[in-house]
């Protein structure tokens, strides 16, 4: 039996933000549009939407695909005067939902220690799957998203399948 | 295999996450040099066994490039840190001190 299930999400929305997270207005209009507190570093913040922590200088935000274009609008006239960029990249990168025993089907994948006191849930990461770039963050012990440019998104389909094939090893219990 | 902690988002990872910049700290010489010295900033690099400072790039993560210094012979790595200086802080200088005693490298000891 797989020890995981992959499938796509569907159509997801992305919002890609960059500017200075530490500045106040910028904390104001990200929280006030995602409606979510901003997460820490190496971390997602997740609830209606999820808005994940890509670098010192740049967030994402994970919504409804419908919603991009207007949350990134807003984002743009909340901050005019601000140094910026907010933008809907939607159609840049796939979102792959990985169910069962993610922390085994990632680790076989990614240079990462996924040791649920390294890796717990509500961590992301970005890194490589293989031979790709690649990040992902757990929403639970059973659930973890993936995203990866859509380009490559066949490959890292594939890679989460056969990675999901072997038995679990039992690693993280 | 090296282990990197990148200064800029924290991360620990082995280096396949991460993209080698080449030497650290070479001082561009403009127009106007003399051959040897465009030579030497152009194509002489150090190739040293034991202490040496490169440039990374976490390629895989968050993107951002940074310092490191680093053991050529053992893959100790003495700290990683800003890209953004021009030769490596104190800090790091003392920790190579601690476990290299009498180190240098280019102008650097
Ligand atoms: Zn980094």
């Amino acid at each position: 039996m797989a020890e995981a299930t992959i499938r796509e999400a569907g159509p997801v929305g992305m919002v890609t933000f960059r500017g200075d997270l530490g500045a106040e207005p910028v904390q104001r209009a990200l929280g006030e549009v995602a409606g979510l507190d901003l997460p820490e570093r190496g971390r997602a913040a997740i609830g209606a939407r999820t808005l994940l922590w890509m670098s010192p200088d740049e967030l994402m935000l994970v919504c409804d695909r419908g919603e991009a274009g207007a949350l990134a609008a807003d984002l743009s006239a909340r901050l005019d005067g601000v140094h910026h960029l907010a933008l809907d990249i939607s159609d840049a990168r796939t979102v792959l939902v990985v169910e069962g025993a993610v922390r085994e089907v990632l680790a076989k994948l990614a240079p990462v220690d996924l040791h649920p006191s390294v890796f717990p849930v509500g961590a992301f990461r970005r890194t490589r799957l293989n031979q790709v770039a690649a990040a992902f963050w757990l929403v639970s012990e059973t659930e973890a998203r993936v995203i990866c440019f859509r380009s490559v998104a066949e490959y890292v389909r594939k890679l989460l399948d056969i990675s999901a094939e072997a038995p679990v090893a039992g690693l993280y219990d | 295999m090296l282990t990197l902690t990148c200064p800029c988002c924290g991360t620990t990872a082995e280096e396949t996450e991460f993209a080698p910049g080449g030497e650290a700290h070479l001082k561009r010489v403009g127009p106007g040099s003399d051959d040897a010295a465009f030579e030497e900033y152009m194509f002489l690099r150090e190739n040293p066994k034991g202490v040496h400072f490169e440039r990374w790039r976490h390629a895989y993560g968050c993107g951002k490039w940074f310092h490191a210094a680093r053991c050529t012979v053992t893959m100790d790595v003495f700290g990683t840190y800003s890209a953004q200086v021009t030769e490596p802080p104190q800090e790091i200088r003392d920790r190579i001190s601690a476990r290299r005693p009498g180190w240098s490298w280019r102008e650097f000891a």
